[in-house]
């Protein structure tokens, strides 16, 4: 079956050879910045990369613009600065750091084993032992409270308080968490290729199956009514406008193809979401009408997509690939 | 398929040269790199390898099926692994002596990123020969880690006599009757003894079988026993892939481990499938050779397995 005739942006694509499993691509300031599994981190003019964790890999990555907060298998949490200055913010003398996360107001979290440390702006440290691993982090997006996702639910920990966090239980393994941008919803994603969430305000479930692998990228749009995710043969989009969130709703499906969705980053203003695929293709697609523009052909060793992401405005955006591949489209 | 990594998995209750055989695997001079996931940090000293620290968390899977388990930590780890693909050539998972192999190993088949790009090449398990008469009593993770075994190391056996040898493989033999016995001391096998065995080119490994046949309906009060059976001639897949996929869901929780290979009628390849409790995987693999006998042969390992069964229900079938 040949796929319908797109318009491309392929022209408008500069390449950057990152040779290397690209971790995470985001914008650090205006600066393309890519996080490599080598453990550098190419920021800056072409060809410049810094590598703060020496010759240990980057195994995490998070990234607000300000900061690219790095973890690697060293056990060291490293933020860089656009520039490539770099500053180390924790050492977990050699555990690997399985997820990281960075807070409104610049607090930062990472993970290592069942121990989750929260660090704030102050640089006062705090520690909570998670009942299993600690897969996901993700920061509220007020207040200093971090959701963590385990097996078997979510908790909710306030760093700055003594009480036993508050849990979400729900049975499984919980891998990736992220909330709403309004806070009222907590979705996770799970080893049994569904997604569950909650309603914070009163706890209650929703399940979001049908997925024919895991998800292992979230992205909600820049109004926080639809949440993007990976996982499927299209990038699987649940409505979270009303109260009940997308119970009862079917989601929305864009850049059907016949290839897995690996990353979705929605625009930072516009209801445009940058889809990934595991053969490496990428496409921009509009939610109101299901317009489609190609970003980047499917190459034979491009390999899959594993990260992309908007710069503030939203004129630029970073991706990279699994096997090295990484570009910068820069919009009309 | 063969640019998996493959994954040896080595297995043995406390003591008995697991660490030994480990180091022995890393510091022997064979130019390859390893990646090595330990739960214990520090017993092994190794500056080429890339030494990883695991917590053995084992989870269940809401897939309504009640045996099956994962193991948590391993999935990612082995995420994390494939972000430095060229940095080693295999993987090794050293598991702790109390542990259960079937998780590690059901990892491998249920979860599908990790089987996308690493799988098992085999279980290894090492057996203290002079303490072995009385773990089987006293360690029901003893029989597990036989039963689950590809390969066992009977080691120690310089610590025993001739008879007592001879009763540990017997013993050995009366749970696992198609694993390939090493018998060592200090955990002393050449190194292609355990590793790149490659479990899913089960040819070798099933030829030994029959001649053990005979000897394990002497063991009756095993708990743990393995049930072989040859089918000359073809298979029909219509009839066998409903009956192992019923058979091992209903059974699922009593068979440990189960493989095989067909001849399935009309199909020039092999039809190859190993399995660990509920969970099948199966494939068709390279083409019979001609001077080869077109027979089927499968391996079910586990508790309470009705032989006359099985053999009837095999036997109705053939094409």
């Amino acid at each position: 079956m040949s796929e319908p005739q797109q318009e491309s942006l392929t022209q408008r694509v500069v390449p950057i050879e990152a040779g290397t499993h690209v971790i995470r691509a985001q914008f650090l300031g205006e600066d393309p910045t890519l996080a490599l599994a080598d453990g550098r981190i190419l920021t800056g003019a072409a060809g410049a990369f810094v590598s703060p964790h020496g010759d240990a890999a980057i195994l995490v990555a998070a990234c607000n613009g300000i900061i690219l907060l790095t973890g690697g298998d060293d056990g060291k949490v490293i933020a860089t600065s656009p520039g490539g200055a770099s500053e180390t913010l924790g050492d977990e003398k050699g555990r690997w750091i399985d997820a990281l996360a960075i807070g409104p107001s610049g607090d930062i979290a990472w993970s290592t084993g069942k121990k989750v440390v929260a660090r704030d702006g102050k640089g006062e440290r705090k520690e909570w032992t998670a009942p299993s691993t600690a897969q996901g982090l993700i920061f509220a997006p007020k207040g200093y409270r971090l959701a963590i996702s385990h097996y078997n639910g979510v908790s909710l920990w306030f760093p700055n308080t003594e009480g036993v966090p508050e849990v979400r239980e729900w049975k499984g393994s919980h891998l990736d968490v992220t909330l709403s941008p309004d806070g009222r919803f907590l979705v996770t994603s799970m080893q049994e290729n569904m997604l569950h969430g909650w309603r914070l305000a009163d706890g209650k479930d929703m399940r979001m199956s049908g997925y024919p692998s895991k998800t292992r990228s979230f992205s909600w749009s820049h109004d926080g009514h639809w949440l993007a995710t990976s996982g499927a043969d299209a990038a699987i989009i649940w409505p979270f406008k009303d109260k009940e969130g997308p119970m009862g709703k079917a989601p929305r499906e864009c850049g059907v193809r016949h290839s897995k969705v690996s990353s979705v980053a929605f625009h930072p203003r516009a209801l445009v979401v940058a889809i990934g695929y595991e053969d490496s293709c990428i496409l921009l697609c509009r939610l109101t009408d299901g317009a489609e523009l190609l970003v980047r052909p499917t190459t034979k060793e491009g390999g899959k997509v594993t990260s992309m992401g908007w710069n503030r405005t939203g004129n630029r955006m970073i991706f990279g690939t699994e096997e090295g591949a990484a570009g910068v489209l820069t919009l009309p | 398929m063969s640019d998996k990594i493959p994954v040896t998995v080595l297995t043995g209750y406390l003591g008995a040269g697991k660490t030994t055989l480990l180091n022995r695997i890393l510091t022997e001079p064979h130019g390859k790199k390893f990646a090595v996931i330990v739960n214990e940090f520090g017993e092994i000293g190794i500056d080429n390898d890339l030494v990883v620290g695991a917590d053995e968390e084992v989870f269940e899977m809401n897939n309504g099926c009640i045996c099956c388990t994962v193991r948590g930590d391993l999935i990612r780890i082995i995420e994390g692994l494939m972000k430095r693909k060229g940095k080693f050539d295999a993987i090794i998972v050293e598991t702790t002596g109390l542990a259960d192999p079937a998780p590690v190993a059901q990892t491998f088949f249920v979860d599908e990123d990790v089987s996308a790009r690493a799988r098992l090449d085999a279980v290894v398990t090492v057996v203290d020969a002079r303490w072995l008469k009385d773990q089987l009593k006293d360690a029901p993770e003893v029989k597990n880690q036989i039963a689950f075994a590809d390969v066992i190391i009977l080691n120690k056996i310089d610590l025993v006599s001739a008879d007592e040898l001879a009763n540990a493989e017997k013993s050995i033999r009366a749970i696992n009757a198609y694993a390939t016995i090493h018998k060592t001391t200090r955990s002393s096998v050449p190194l292609d003894a355990v590793l790149g065995k490659n479990a899913f080119d089960l040819d070798r490994i099933l030829d030994i079988a029959p001649e053990f046949l005979e000897d394990v309906h002497v063991h009756h009060d095993e708990a743990i026993q393995s049930v072989a059976l040859t089918v000359p001639g073809d298979i029909d897949p219509e009839k066998f892939m409903p009956w192992i996929n019923e058979f091992t869901q209903k059974e699922g929780p009593n068979i440990l481990r189960c493989k095989g290979i067909l001849s399935f009628k009309d199909e020039n390849k092999r039809f190859v499938f190993q399995g660990v409790h509920m969970i099948l995987d199966g494939d068709l693999q390279r083409d019979w050779k001609p001077e080869e006998t077109r027979q089927s042969k499968m391996v079910f390992i586990g508790h309470q397995l009705n032989r006359a069964a099985i053999e009837k229900a095999v036997e109705a079938c053939r094409a």
